[in-house]
């Protein structure tokens, strides 16, 4: 962990020499994540309500997943280059270490101007709890915590997944962006208003589900009592991920010169 | 203008080398597009008349953007481009006898072009055979396919016009990327990418239809589904070629400009 803290304040130095180009870059992501934002609000704005949810609990929704995203995405988006390091031979000099080899590439590359998209989830989420007009008790704090960390954990699972899959392809591949990106973009509906067989789909197999919609639905005392637990459950859809890693770590066979 | 053709035919060439990347980005689009419907799905059932489109011409605007996302989509500028201005490898450029801004403008047709004609055909031929309303409906008549195609290779004109201000914006800072996704946010947004213009509350439409963002994907795109048809087409069309001409009149200014101040620094 101090480690992880000192490749933090590195990179934060070096980025300070291109100032400019850094907040603009901030400002990019910002609008960037503001962009789905808006969309989503002019089509509520014209239909109000969509499969039964209105905009203040679709904003909620929103607010909540993109924070969860925001979350994994801060702390795992050094994943995102892992088919060069593997390409440029790098993953070598990490595995001779004597550290953890996962920690080594997430503190490769932290990007800083993902502070935009932070911020803009941080702003989503304060907004989307101000206008819902949920009854907070306890128990529906406590959801929110585990839906946080439930969503952090699959999504950082999928991260891990996709550089997992640089071991055999050497490439990245494109396709994963579907899962993170698609759905960050997605997410910001509850799964259910894409119909019964997707909603099965993110329940049993990727579990996106089991972090947003349920739990959505006790935030807005629809659901049954059992329903915050369940990212606890999603938890465990990092074990397989992790399996794969470790299992790409023992397939590697060096690339660079 | 014949070496500008070659340009464009080398890069073009070059740009069908990638299949396997058409091949994932093929089946990503795909998905997208699904998702996209399925949403769009959503809020018809919940509201059908609200709908400002037939849900099947909404389904045809999706696919076609997807299938020609490489065309339009205002983030997928070349790298290499930037990379030549911040390490001044554009030196080398600049001693050919050509014009920068006009090969840099077939270079970017040519780069699209090639990624659009990879993944097209196979996105459109799967959403032609989807069932009824979720599929890619044949195009109503000829002239409406014709005007279609015209306005497709128009607003790839335009993003590409639009593109250029951005590389030749990026002759005036050190670090391009800033300016880049700031630019590329807004257009994505305004030239109907995140939801079809229609979509939005009708004011605001009005005043997004004259600006050179709408005339990128959202003609062609509403052409072809047949949200687009009459006078307000033919206004359309002349607003496209309008800023066509504004564009790279306001490109070949910024170019000029830029190739007084340039400085190569290192040796």
């Amino acid at each position: 962990m101090k480690l992880y803290g000192k490749y933090f304040a590195m990179h934060l130095k070096s980025l300070m020499e291109y100032k400019t180009s850094f907040f603009l870059t901030c400002i990019g992501q910002f609008l960037v994540s503001f962009n789905v934002f808006l969309g989503m609000y002019f089509m509520l704005r014209r239909f109000s309500t969509v499969q039964g949810f209105t905009y203040n609990e679709v904003l909620l929704c929103f607010g909540i997943t993109l924070m969860e995203f925001s979350l994994a995405e801060s702390v795992a988006r050094g994943f995102d280059t892992f088919d060069s390091m593997i390409r440029q031979g790098e993953f070598d000099r990490v595995l001779v270490r004597p550290r953890n080899e996962i920690l080594q590439v997430l503190g490769s590359r932290i990007e800083f101007s993902r502070i935009g998209r932070i911020l803009q989830a941080v702003v989503m989420f304060v907004y989307g709890f101000s206008v819902s007009k949920v009854h907070w008790t306890f128990g529906k704090i406590l959801a929110v915590v585990l839906m946080l960390i439930g969503g952090t954990v699959i999504f950082t699972g999928i991260f891990l997944v996709y550089a997992a899959l640089c071991f055999f392809t050497i490439e990245g591949l494109e396709f994963i962006n579907i899962f993170t990106d698609g759905a960050r973009e997605y997410g910001k509906y509850p799964v259910s208003i894409y119909g019964k067989r997707m909603l099965q789909l993110c329940t049993f197999v990727i579990p996106y589900a089991l972090i947003q919609y349920y739990p959505l639905l006790y935030l807005l005392d629809r659901g049954k009592p059992y329903y915050p637990l369940l990212p606890l459950a999603a938890c465990l859809f990092f074990l397989p991920c992790f399996l794969l890693w470790k299992l790409g770590v023992k397939h590697y066979t060096s690339a660079g010169s | 203008m014949k070496k500008y053709i070659a340009f464009f035919r080398l890069r073009f060439s070059m740009g069908l080398q990638y299949r396997t990347a058409a091949f994932a980005g093929i089946i990503t689009q795909f998905a997208w597009g699904s998702m996209e419907i399925l949403m769009f799905r959503a809020f018809y059932q919940t509201a059908p008349n609200s709908f400002p489109m037939t849900f099947q011409s909404t389904c045809a605007y999706v696919w076609m953007q997807q299938a020609f996302l490489a065309l339009f989509m205002a983030w997928m500028m070349e790298n290499e481009i930037f990379d030549t201005i911040v390490s001044g490898n554009i030196a080398y450029e600049l001693c050919r006898p050509i014009h920068i801004y006009d090969m840099w403008f077939a270079r970017s047709l040519a780069t699209r072009g090639a990624k659009a004609v990879l993944r097209c055909f196979p996105i459109l031929l799967v959403a032609a055979f989807l069932p009824a309303p979720y599929g890619l409906m044949p195009p109503a008549d000829p002239i409406a396919f014709g005007l279609f195609l015209l306005t497709l290779v128009t607003g790839l004109g335009v993003t590409v016009a639009f593109c250029m201000l951005i590389y030749m914006a990026s002759f005036f800072a050190i670090s391009p990327s800033g300016i880049r996704i700031v630019a590329t946010s807004i257009v994505e947004f305004l030239s109907g990418a995140t939801i079809p213009l229609p979509f939005f509350p009708d004011r605001l439409r009005e005043v997004l239809e004259l600006l050179p963002f709408a005339s990128m994907q959202n003609v062609p795109l509403r052409i072809y589904s047949g949200d687009l048809t009459g006078a307000p087409m033919q206004r359309a069309i002349m607003i496209q070629f309008f800023w066509l001409f504004a564009l790279i009149a306001m490109g070949k200014l910024l170019d000029a400009a830029a190739m007084k101040k340039i400085t190569v620094q290192g040796g």
